[in-house]
């Protein structure tokens, strides 16, 4: 099944040492940013085992606070047998060795997590054979522990460091013949590892894209027209020139990708804030094209009357719905919305860039730097093979740094100026110029039966399109939650033409699905006068596995039994039914499966007569498989998730009026604050399956636990996002 | 202009345009990056730093009306007592992640144990309210703040 061969080649390290180098197919495949096939995506590790003892391993994968700089490493240094305390982590630059360089989609660990740990054991190895030739004793009587080849019989030891230089010259086994360690006697793997980059940033050292300072280094803002890919006619430019500080400021003429180079004015001052005072005198008049209809009202007029009519796509039929309403004992109709999000990286997006020579060398921020290097090559005329990117530590990515429009702007401004120069945005430039969580509507119809069991889903999906097809995160599958749960079902979209561009956002797709149909799914539940936990393990039937159908999102299916376990464990956990809980205050479940994980969460939350809401208490429960790889990351994530899409429930929405987003700041869509963010209960299941990823899952359950429980507590169905334009008030 | 500010026990001529605010000023111009811009509004605290120990954003602080006062930044945190439980707090409890909006938290929560040795849940609120962390660290961080007072007190 693996065409490629296996790769794995051992030198000496310059000043001694070993080296590995690490070229392996991956057998798991990412199955959310769907790649082709299990040998598509090739990745590579570099180990150096130094003669002092020291361990370096290059991460390979940009890090945004997902903690992939130690996880990946911890892999590696578990199968090697080392001293985590030995271990060295070196940032890697984008490099065409390193084929996958990307953050997102939760995959870093179901793609690395079995050859990482061959290198690991490859290495192991090679330092037995050399400690077991010094010794001349047989390699299967030779142990190691913590750096270390022991001979028990003759009581002898080597360091890694003293075998290191003799290890380089030993053959590489082949990795079919390595064995792995047992998980029982794993030392770092699975152990509490604390991030090794919080001494600096606890003590303030300049280490992300904001901070890079290079010599002789300009200041540049960049202004693009609010109305994405409006086009530039005339500017005062030649007036901003004047203005102290400023070293240059001049038009750009970009192209219609609204992920490449834009239109727009560049202003390059001595400082930012010099740079960005000279653009408020800015005047610019641009075509901002056909804005007819961009408005989020427009919008929701155009959902409704959508809704009125047959969908434009029929995603999925199953059976008969309409002959199921006509038979059921209660049908509810109700409409779901959820709003544009932007994904607030709290560093706003920067990138420096140093053209010199038909040169570029670019520090960047970024989650994604091979297509932002194809980029900048391809729209300043520069060959690959003459850029250099660094990647930088980003203050947060959520999805928003897969796209690299501003590492292009910080490149031809240099290029431009002829200067180092470091492109920073403000939070409105941020808020503004955003590849956006798309809003959508969901036009639902459900029927139970006479028990309160679910009989028949039907929705309308009324969502966006982009230059005629579906907007980039816009879409829904086919097995979409609760289909193959039921005999009767029926999902339908239709598309409104969006100017605005959008993109992935943490838990993409699952991050509005999850609300709109979890609390949908509720209001049935309490529709049939069903406690939701009961309605939901009832639905979910048997433990069984349902494949998913073929095609490039194709993964390893949908497991009913894996879900079930975490809605029993999230209800067993927060005490669920076995306590009357005061008037105004309501528990809520929500439960979702996303990018290989299994989450169900429970809040409590307590509404009081002014409407006031107050979120007490967040229960998660999750299946990640076999292995929970760091655990103190992992909880630490799966709070931040929950929390997260507590914030995105409470206070975030954006508007677009005249193709432009309205909201610019942290006034109007509200982040969330210490004193609305409840203690988060964090819960694993452990079952026998492959170890994944959790930077996302636990995100999309908690909007709708949060939104269950205001209806458990008010008995007012939450059916539009945020709460913060809701009226939850008892006294009026 | 010619302005001489204290920053962090030392004083640091700077010439600038009196109108700069304090965060450009330590950043660019004096090389301090520890101290983060995030929103430029008074709404995110990633800038927060002290002027004569109480809590500031930088962002709104033009130089000009910074005169003589003592402004310490999260570059010298850890020369105080309070500052260093903080620091060690936070590295024990693995509290950041992206870790962008912790020298804000920390110049606040600093300022509150100082000030309220022995805070309640509603002092952490009130103090720290004003520091957006968009990772959502706020559980490690609030049991970090109680785990840097009782450190305090020992
Ligand atoms: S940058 Fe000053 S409060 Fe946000
Ligand atoms: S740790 Fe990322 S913003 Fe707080």
């Amino acid at each position: 099944m693996l065409a490629r061969r296996n790769f794995l080649k051992a030198s000496l390290a310059a000043g001694g040492g070993l080296l590995l180098t690490a070229t392996l197919p991956t057998l798991a495949k990412a199955a959310t940013l769907g790649h082709a096939g299990p040998d598509a995506v090739t990745l590579n590790a570099y180990v150096r085992i130094a003669p002092d003892g020291r361990v370096t391993i290059t991460a390979k994968n940009p890090e945004v606070g997902q903690g992939i700089k130690i996880m990946l490493p911890m892999l590696i240094a578990e199968e090697l047998d080392v001293a985590w305390a030995d271990v060295q982590i070196e940032q890697a630059d984008l490099d065409p060795r390193y084929p996958a360089q990307v953050a997102g989609g939760s995959t870093a660990t179901p793609v690395n997590w079995l050859p990482l740990r061959q290198v690991g054991a490859a290495g192991r190895q090679m330092l037995i054979a050399a400690a077991a030739a010094e010794w001349g004793v047989p390699a299967t009587t030779c142990t190691t522990a913590a750096g270390q080849v022991m001979h028990a019989a003759s009581g002898r030891s080597l360091s890694y460091g003293a075998l290191a230089t003799k290890a380089a010259t030993q053959p590489v086994p082949d990795l079919k013949t390595l064995t792995l360690k047992d998980p029982k006697s794993f030392t770092i793997i699975g152990k509490p590892t604390r991030n090794i980059e919080v001494p600096r940033i606890v003590t303030g050292q300049p280490m992300f894209g904001i901070d890079v300072s290079v010599p002789g280094m300009l200041y540049a803002v960049f202004q693009k027209c609010d109305a994405h890919g409006g086009r530039l006619v005339s500017s005062n430019v030649a007036d901003i020139r004047k203005l102290p500080g400023v070293r240059a400021a001049f038009e750009v003429k970009g192209g219609t990708d609204l992920r490449g180079l834009l239109d727009g004015v560049a202003v390059v001052a001595d400082s930012w804030w010099q740079a960005n005072r000279a653009r408020q005198q800015l005047q610019i008049n641009w075509d901002e094209g056909d804005i007819a209809g961009q408005n989020s009202a427009d919008f929701a007029a155009t959902a409704v009357r959508m809704s009125k009519g047959r969908p434009e796509t029929i995603l999925r039929k199953d059976g008969d719905v309409n002959e199921a309403f006509g038979r059921a004992a209660h049908v509810v109709e109700a409409t779901y919305h959820y709003p544009f999000l932007s994904h607030m990286d709290l560093e706003p997006q920067n990138c420096t860039a140093s053209y010199a020579d038909g040169k570029l060398e670019i520090w960047a921020p970024t989650q994604n730097p091979a297509p932002g290097s194809k980029l900048v090559s391809a729209t300043l005329g520069i060959p690959e093979s003459a850029i250099k990117v660094h990647m930088v530590r980003a203050g947060g990515g959520f999805g928003r740094r897969l796209s690299n429009d501003y590492m292009v702007e910080a490149a031809w401004i240099s290029k431009v100026v002829g200067a180092p120069v470091k492109v920073l945005w403000t939070r409105e430039d941020d808020m503004r110029h955003d590849f956006y969580r798309p809003a959508g509507t969901h036009f639902f119809k459900g029927g139970v039966d006479a028990n309160g069991n679910l009989l028949a889903l039907a929705d309308h999906f009324v969502t966006f399109s982009q230059d005629g097809v579906i907007a980039n995160s816009a879409d829904m599958g086919p097995t979409e939650f609760p289909a193959r749960m039921i005999e009767h079902l029926e999902f339908g979209a239709s598309m409104i033409p969006l100017r605005a561009p959008t993109g992935p956002m943490r838990a993409p797709r699952s991050n509005g699905l999850g609300f709109a149909f979890q609390s949908f799914l509720d209001e049935l539940a309490h529709a049939g006068g069903r406690d939701p936990v009961d309605f939901a393990l009832n639905l979910l039937g048997k433990p069984r596995l349902l494949p998913d159908p073929p095609g490039p999102r194709a993964g390893p299916g949908f497991d009913t039994g894996r879900m079930a376990g975490v809605i029993r464990l999230v209800a067993e956990k927060s005490g669920w039914g076995r306590e009357k809980l005061p008037a105004g205050t309501g528990m809520g479940l929500g439960y979702y499966f996303s990018h290989l994980g299994y989450f169900a969460e429970i809040v409590k939350a307590t509404v009081n007569a002014t409407g006031a809401i107050t979120v007490d208490k967040v229960w998660v429960a999750g299946d990640i498989g076999r292995q929970i790889i760091n655990p103190l990351n992992a909880e630490n994530q799966a709070q931040g998730s929950a929390l997260d899409g507590i914030g995105q429930a409470l206070g975030q929405g954006l508007h677009l009026e005249g193709a432009k987003v309205v909201e610019g700041n942290f006034d109007t869509v509200l982040p969330l604050r210490m004193r609305q963010a409840p203690p988060v209960e964090v819960h694993f299941l452990v079952t026998d399956h492959p170890p994944t990823g959790l930077g996302e899952p636990a995100l999309p359950p908690a909007l709708p636990a949060l939104t269950n429980a205001i209806f458990a507590a008010t008995g007012k169905r939450i059916r539009s996002l945020p709460l913060k334009d809701h009226d939850l008030s008892t006294t009026a | 202009m010619q302005y001489t500010i204290q920053v962090n026990g030392a004083p640091r001529p700077v010439d600038v345009d009196g109108e700069t605010p304090l965060l450009w000023v330590l950043r660019d111009t004096l090389d301090l990056k520890g101290t983060k811009f995030g929103c430029g509004a008074a709404q995110c605290g990633a800038c927060t730093v002290h002027m004569n120990g109480v809590p500031i954003r930088a962002c709104q602080t033009p130089i000009a009306s910074v005169g003589t006062a003592a402004i310490t930044t999260i570059e010298a945190i850890g020369e105080t007592k309070v500052g260093q439980n903080i620091q060690a707090a936070w590295i024990a409890l693995d509290v950041p992640q992206c870790g962008y909006c912790q020298a804000g938290q920390i110049m606040s929560a600093t300022a509150l144990i100082t000030r309220v040795p022995a805070p309640t849940d509603h002092d952490i609120n009130e103090a720290m309210s004003g520091n957006v962390c968009r990772c959502a660290t706020y559980t490690r961080i609030r049991a970090a703040i109680k785990q840097a007072a009782d450190a305090g007190r020992a």
